[in-house]
């Protein structure tokens, strides 16, 4: 099993939430995003989600869309994004790696693969890459043992969530609201309804995002799904802070909310 | 006008829309649902002869086509060819863009949506898009990058004229491929209610083929346009290629025509040595973007690079998948034209003929006026080329009249 998969596992017998935190990797530098995972970690966070930024991210709000435009712009390279996986995972939390398809499929897919796997990274999120499209990944996955994590989406029809779930490795992505990242002030109707939807045909853990920030929404997504997935909210404290020292401050304090909120599940 | 839509067995796309490698569909899984939709809504349609009728109908009484194949003398004489131009600068609108919309329109309408958006460069599909969406009573929403709203003001004034909302878009380079993330991210949110009617053939799956079906009555016209004038098929097409919906419109039913030149003009902007181009076969490489696998400008890591094109409607980093294919496949022949080239031939169109064309479809004039000797000589008489004069350039008039300096200063 993978090392997310005994995450989960853990997590699950603890009767609690595992918590996910995502940051753009190079955001707002190399060395600060690895300052901001890490304090992440040391606040509670389980998983750490670097995602790599990309020039037109499609899934992904106003605020992802922010930290990443700063990322390209102080030049953070894929080759970049590996230094800063290996540097988190060496913190002993499992890291999984967020990625629209193209910088992938530059970097070749395989190659990526392996080095992701030496690394340590656990596997990748692919927001824009379906199963249909994915044989390259499949094979690629396989041959380094990564886990592969597809999205299931509130409009996807059963089949397509039985197709795609078949096809995931590790957990599966249950995006709660139809739109992109960004915290909302509500919580998901759909998420409890899609996330039992996958439960019928899959034993694989599922992981809620899109629109989840305060301890109270993450105690909440932790009462019906085994993952909970914060990224806007986190990235927040530090596009907010007037310097990266604040930034981390505020980081570890939300991170620390959330952390709790995933241990006191509103079931 | 053709609404001749049938596609020989064995021609692409496959059923999952790959034209060869390219092609396919890299989307959030949010909108598979919403694609299939269109995609069955799509098929029925095309097998629907009241559909088929309705549409033609619209083509002709309002889009008033079919558009002429007009013998250019005068052009001719100092291209040393027979420029024959498909003046779908006549059509409603403007431009060969209504084609496509009146097309989507009526699907929209048989999906039961109430809601179009839009993305826009140049404001032409995005005039056309309000334009269907006033005559089909519609909620449209355009997004427009924030240059392209300051360099295409007159646009903006009339789709706000026709009932639309322009949202003009701030992230990014500010232009044609920002204002697709947007109305991209609008889609994912909206789909239950709203159909992306996308602007040319490119984007995920049934996208690049169904334009490409909604626009290739241009082609079909033509050809029998130019055998009733001439006698014969052309020895070339020629046709400007931003996300290449005119260009296909123009070359589809030409495709099995081997012995006709099937040639697209990119944009090369200030130079291909320049680096400030928007050729993406010429100048790009193999990738994916907004949804689909073709040509894009793109650095080593997959990070798009912004597009410099004088004209909005070409300013683009992809192309459409089709395009991707034809190219590979050595069907069609890709060659850039620069912004002086283009201006060029804008000019010489203005003064030969007394018809002023759009700046794209300026392209695939001066793209003419290049591919010209060298046809002539390697058929030992004079070419005759047929040019998809694809959209008048009243919008353009402010740009043209600041690169010619010919207006009145303050």
């Amino acid at each position: 099993m993978s090392r997310i998969g005994v995450a989960f596992d853990k997590a699950r017998a603890d009767g609690r939430g595992l918590l996910v935190g995502c940051m753009p990797a190079g955001f707002p530098t190399v060395e600060g995003s690895i300052a901001a995972m890490t304090a992440m970690v040391e606040s509670g966070v389980d998983v750490i989600e670097v995602e790599i930024p990309y020039s037109d991210p499609v899934m992904d709000g106003p605020v992802i869309q922010k930290a990443s435009d700063i990322a390209l712009a102080g030049g953070v390279r894929t080759a970049d994004t590996l230094r800063i996986i290996e540097a988190v995972a060496a913190t002993g939390a499992p890291v999984v790696t967020m990625t629209y398809w193209n910088p992938i499929e530059q970097y070749g897919v395989d190659a990526f693969a392996r080095d992701l796997a030496a690394a340590g990274g656990t596997g990748l999120i692919t927001p824009d890459l379906i199963p249909e499209e994915a044989g390259e990944w499949l094979a690629a996955s396989d041959a380094y043992g990564l886990d592969r994590t597809f999205l299931v989406s509130p409009s996807s029809t059963d089949a397509r969530v039985r197709m795609t779930t078949a096809h995931c490795r590790g957990f599966v992505y249950a995006t709660a609201i139809m739109g992109v990242t960004g915290a909302r002030a509500q919580t998901s109707q759909a998420a409890p309804v899609l996330v039992s939807r996958v439960r019928e045909v899959t034993d694989l853990p599922v992981g809620v995002g899109l629109g989840v920030g305060t301890g109270a929404q993450a105690a909440a997504v932790a009462g019906y799904a085994d993952g909970v997935i914060v990224g806007s909210a986190l990235i927040r404290c530090l596009l907010d802070a007037a310097d990266l020292t604040d930034g981390l401050a505020a980081l570890r304090t939300l991170s620390a909310e959330l952390a709790d909120g995933v241990r006191n599940p509103v079931r | 006008m053709s609404t001749d839509t049938s596609t020989p067995p064995g021609q692409v796309p496959d059923a999952a829309g790959h034209f060869g490698r390219y092609g396919g569909r890299f989307v959030p899984e949010a909108l598979v649902a919403a694609l299939d939709e269109l995609d069955a809504a799509y098929r029925k349609a095309m097998a629907d002869e009241d559909f088929l009728a309705e549409f033609d109908a619209l083509l002709r009484g309002y889009a008033g086509g079919p558009s002429l194949l007009y013998s250019a003398r005068r052009f001719s004489a100092k291209a040393g060819a027979r420029v024959l131009l498909k003046r779908e600068d006549l059509n409603h609108t403007g431009a060969h863009k209504v084609r496509n919309v009146l097309g989507q329109a009526l699907l929209t309408r048989r999906m039961g949506k109430k809601r179009v958006i839009a993305e826009t460069g140049a404001g032409q599909h995005g005039v056309a898009t309000a334009t269907a969406a006033a005559l089909f009573d519609l909620e449209c929403v355009v997004y427009m990058g924030e240059v392209d709203t300051r360099r295409q003001a007159l646009n903006v004034a009339r789709m706000r004229m026709l009932g639309a909302t322009v949202i003009p878009v701030t992230t990014g380079s500010r232009t044609l491929k920002d204002a697709m993330n947007e109305a991209m991210r609008d889609w994912v949110a909206n789909v239950d209610d709203t159909h992306y009617l996308i602007g040319t053939a490119a984007g995920p799956h049934p996208f690049p083929e169904m334009v490409r079906d909604f626009v290739r009555g241009i082609g079909v016209e033509a050809r029998q346009q130019c055998l009733d004038l001439t006698g014969a098929l052309p020895d070339a097409v020629a046709a400007c290629v931003g996300g290449g919906s005119n260009a296909l419109g123009i070359f589809h039913a030409f495709v099995p025509d081997t012995g006709v030149r099937l040639y697209g003009f990119e944009a090369g902007g200030e130079g291909m040595e320049t680096g400030r181009h928007a050729a993406s076969i010429t100048g790009g490489s193999s990738g994916v973007l907004h949804g689909t696998r073709t040509y894009v400008l793109q650095n080593e890591d997959g990070q798009t690079i912004e597009s410099h094109s004088i004209s909005a409607g070409l300013d683009y980093p992809g192309v459409g998948p089709e395009h991707a294919w034809l190219h590979d496949s050595g069907r069609a022949r890709y060659l850039p034209v620069t912004d002086a080239e283009a201006m060029a031939a804008f000019e010489l169109l203005c003064r030969t003929e007394g018809i002023i064309p759009a700046i794209e479809s300026s392209h695939a004039l001066a793209g003419a006026l290049k591919i010209a000797p060298q046809l002539a000589a390697e058929l030992g008489r004079e070419p005759v080329i047929v040019v998809n004069l694809s959209g008048r350039g009243d919008k353009d008039v402010h740009t043209a009249g600041e690169y010619f300096d010919i207006l009145d200063k303050e």
